[in-house]
C-alpha cells in the first residue's frame, strides 16, 4: 500500500460489467514512482491525499462482487506525522 | 491498473486451451498526458478494443477477475476503452 495524490480522472463507456459505476481516478504517487488508475472505494476527489492497496487485495473494498483492479482507493488522508 | 494504447497483434496457434478464443493485443502504456512510455507488454482483450485505442489494463492476479479469465493463465485483460483523460497539470 501506498500514499497518493489524485490528480484527474479517467472516463471509459465501454468497460468489464463489474466497472459499471465505479468511479476511475488517476493517481501520482507520493514516491515519484509515475501515475497509475485507482478504482475509488471512499469517494475521494481530485487533489485529495488518498492512500492505496494494491494487488489482488484491493478487489477485497468490493466484497462480494469480484472487480478486475489491482489499486484501489481505500482511505482519504487527513495527516500524516513524519 | 495503467493506461496503455493497443500497437499490434500477436498471433499464436499453439497455446494453452484456456486461451484458445481469446484476442492477444500488444499495447504500449502511455502518461495520462497521452505520450508513450518505455516497453509494451502483452494483454487479453475482454472488451473487444482494437488498433490505436487507448485503453484501461489491469494488471497481475487481478486480471484473472476480468470478464472470461476466470482461471485462466493470464496477468494482463484490457477492462476498458478510455473515453477521456482529465488530468490537472
Amino acid at each position: 500500500m501506498y500514499l497518493g495524490k489524485v490528480v484527474g480522472n479517467v472516463v471509459c463507456t465501454v468497460k468489464d460489467d463489474a466497472l459499471v459505476g465505479q468511479k476511475l481516478l488517476l493517481v501520482r504517487r507520493d514516491d515519484g514512482d509515475g501515475t497509475i488508475v485507482a478504482i475509488d472505494a471512499v469517494g475521494a476527489g481530485v487533489g485529495e491525499r488518498v492512500y492505496v492497496c494494491r494487488g489482488k487485495e484491493a478487489s477485497f473494498a468490493f466484497k462480494g462482487v469480484e472487480v478486475p483492479t489491482e489499486a484501489t482507493i481505500v482511505a482519504i488522508v487527513d495527516e500524516v506525522q513524519r | 491498473m495503467i493506461l496503455a494504447r493497443i500497437v499490434g497483434t500477436v498471433v499464436a496457434t499453439r497455446k494453452d486451451p484456456r486461451l484458445e478464443g481469446k484476442k492477444l493485443l500488444i499495447c504500449r502504456q502511455v502518461n495520462p498526458q497521452g505520450d508513450d512510455e518505455k516497453g509494451y507488454m502483452i494483454a487479453v482483450d475482454t472488451v473487444h478494443a482494437g488498433f490505436r485505442e487507448k485503453v484501461l489494463i489491469v494488471t497481475g492476479s487481478s486480471a484473472r477477475m476480468a470478464y472470461g479469465c476466470k482461471d485462466t493463465p493470464v496477468d494482463a485483460a484490457i477492462v476498458g476503452i478510455v473515453d477521456q483523460v482529465d488530468h490537472e497539470a
